[in-house]
């Protein structure tokens, strides 16, 4: 066994002008991309129980289809169709210049709506139907029922399995790699090959990404545990 | 758009090495159309998804199995399995087989990466396997495995006969997403050097610059893929569904 793993490198301020720039980015793109996600998908999901055939088969030809593509499939295409002027756009140079961090943002907001859209579709169906019809009776419309019975209830009963997905969604913000956007993985190759250590900073980025997923397990778990005990 | 689309079949049967275009799409021996290269790209997109499908199947029955037994090591030693693959993004676990491992073990250095990736791929969706059979062994009331003991039967017995004859038919509809997932998850293996669809979307592409043709031929033959499988599935799942349990014909 040859071991010669040199973990000097990583000294505070690698860390921070390589590594922490990148968590920012992941974590970012992990909020914003569930946040767009959730109502995006809320709306797909309201479309696939809507009572209008055309609606329910866009909304599941959406679904279906990015649920049989690659991920990694999804975000060459979003990076190879969106046009360069778009960047400029909403961020003018700034975008310009982080090209592939905005398309990742865009590709995954869009990508994790047909998830969300199917757990939250889950979520609408578990809310009992007595629950809609004493909305109708006391003369709300399908926005107002929709918006202050049923959603509502919808997300909270979902809630675990929204925050699950959100984990997974964190996880996936890894394959960013493909268009080479400066997420935290991007971090740890950059430091291995700036100091021609590229094979050791695996370990470092595997432990980071464990640590992290795991106990935000650990506290949907327990949120999980707290909303059984309520209900 | 019709201009694109005859354009991009052209191209599909042009060779990858000269000029030539092949009216059947298919070069002779010694010369590769772009629709061949594809179609090798989705060989080896099945075959990683294949073989890791077999080494997650078997670990995944037998962590999940370990995660029941009456005894605290097996069961920590199989959550440990189970939460180490599940929180580490596959492609930072594949660049760990293939870079890291073989760093410490030099003798690694030569198994090919597709080795390594099917490998990596497998334990990834070993730990979503074991949590599904487990599940599927505490679906089946206790008085099963007591009935099992009782009779006389050894620990191992009761798992043969008794409990995972119904616990893998119960655990098989969530194993066929499982597989679906697995193909998806084996574009990952792109990044650490297979040749499969999304190594050849990309290369293909900056070769001819018509990025848009190639990227359509990886999708369709995913799409088509993810089909299959998603038929298939719903074959064996009619075939092996408990009789008597819920949504079951009989």
């Amino acid at each position: 066994m040859a071991l010669d793993l040199d973990y000097s490198v990583l000294t505070p301020e690698v860390i921070k002008t390589n590594i922490l720039p990148g968590l920012y980015y992941s974590l970012e793109l992990t909020f914003v991309a569930m946040l767009g996600g959730v109502i995006l998908g809320t709306l797909i999901a309201l479309m696939r129980l809507s009572s209008k055939p055309w609606l329910q088969r866009i909304a599941a030809t959406y679904v279906d289809t990015l649920r049989s593509i690659p991920l990694l499939m999804v975000i060459l295409w979003f990076y190879l169709l969106i046009p360069s002027g778009f960047y400029s756009m909403i961020a003018g140079s700034f975008g310009e210049n982080h090209r592939p961090e905005f398309a990742a943002v865009i590709t995954f907001t869009f990508f994790e709506a047909a998830y969300y859209s199917e757990i939250m579709r889950a979520g609408i169906q578990s809310v009992s139907r007595g629950q809609v019809y004493a909305g109708y009776a006391v003369g709300m419309t399908y926005s107002q029922c929709m918006r202050l019975i049923v959603l509502p209830q919808a997300f909270r009963n979902m809630l675990p399995v929204l925050l699950t997905q959100t984990i997974v969604l964190f996880q996936d913000t890894s394959l960013v790699y493909a268009i080479g956007a400066y997420d935290f993985l991007h971090g740890f190759q950059t430091v291995g090959q700036v100091y021609n250590r590229p094979n050791e900073m695996v370990l470092p980025a595997a432990a980071c990404y464990f640590v992290l997923s795991f106990s935000l397990s650990m506290l949907v778990r327990r949120l999980q545990k707290k909303i059984q005990i309520i209900r | 758009m019709s201009d694109w689309l005859k354009r991009s079949a052209e191209l599909m049967c042009k060779s990858t090495s000269d000029e030539t275009v092949y009216s059947s799409c298919f070069a002779g021996k010694g010369d590769l159309t772009y629709l061949q290269w594809l179609f090798h790209a989705w060989g080896w997109t099945l075959l990683v998804a294949l073989v890791a499908l077999v080494i997650a199947l078997l670990l995944g029955v037998v962590i999940g199995v370990m995660r029941t037994l009456p005894n605290k090591w097996a069961v920590g030693f199989g959550e440990a399995w189970t939460e180490l693959f599940r929180n580490i993004p596959i492609i930072v676990q594949l660049f760990v087989w293939y870079r890291f491992i073989p760093e410490l073990f030099p003798v690694l250095k030569d198994v090919p990466a597709i080795a390594l990736a099917c490998l990596g791929l497998g334990l990834f969706t070993s730990a979503r396997i074991a949590q599904q059979v487990k599940a599927g062994i505490n679906t089946i009331p206790t008085g099963q495995r007591y009935a099992g003991l009782a009779m006389g039967m050894t620990q191992a017995q009761t798992y043969r006969y008794v409990l995972l004859p119904v616990a893998l038919r119960v655990v098989l509809p969530t194993l066929t997403s499982e597989s679906m997932n697995i193909i998806k998850n084996s574009s990952v293996a792109y990044a650490i050097g297979v040749t499969e669809m999304i190594s050849f979307a990309t290369q293909a592409g900056e070769e001819t610059s018509m990025h848009a043709t190639m990227y359509l031929g990886a999708t369709i033959l995913y799409a088509i893929s993810a089909f299959t499988i998603n038929r298939l599935a719903a074959l064996v799942d009619k075939k092996t569904r408990l009789p008597g349990a819920l949504g079951s014909a009989r």
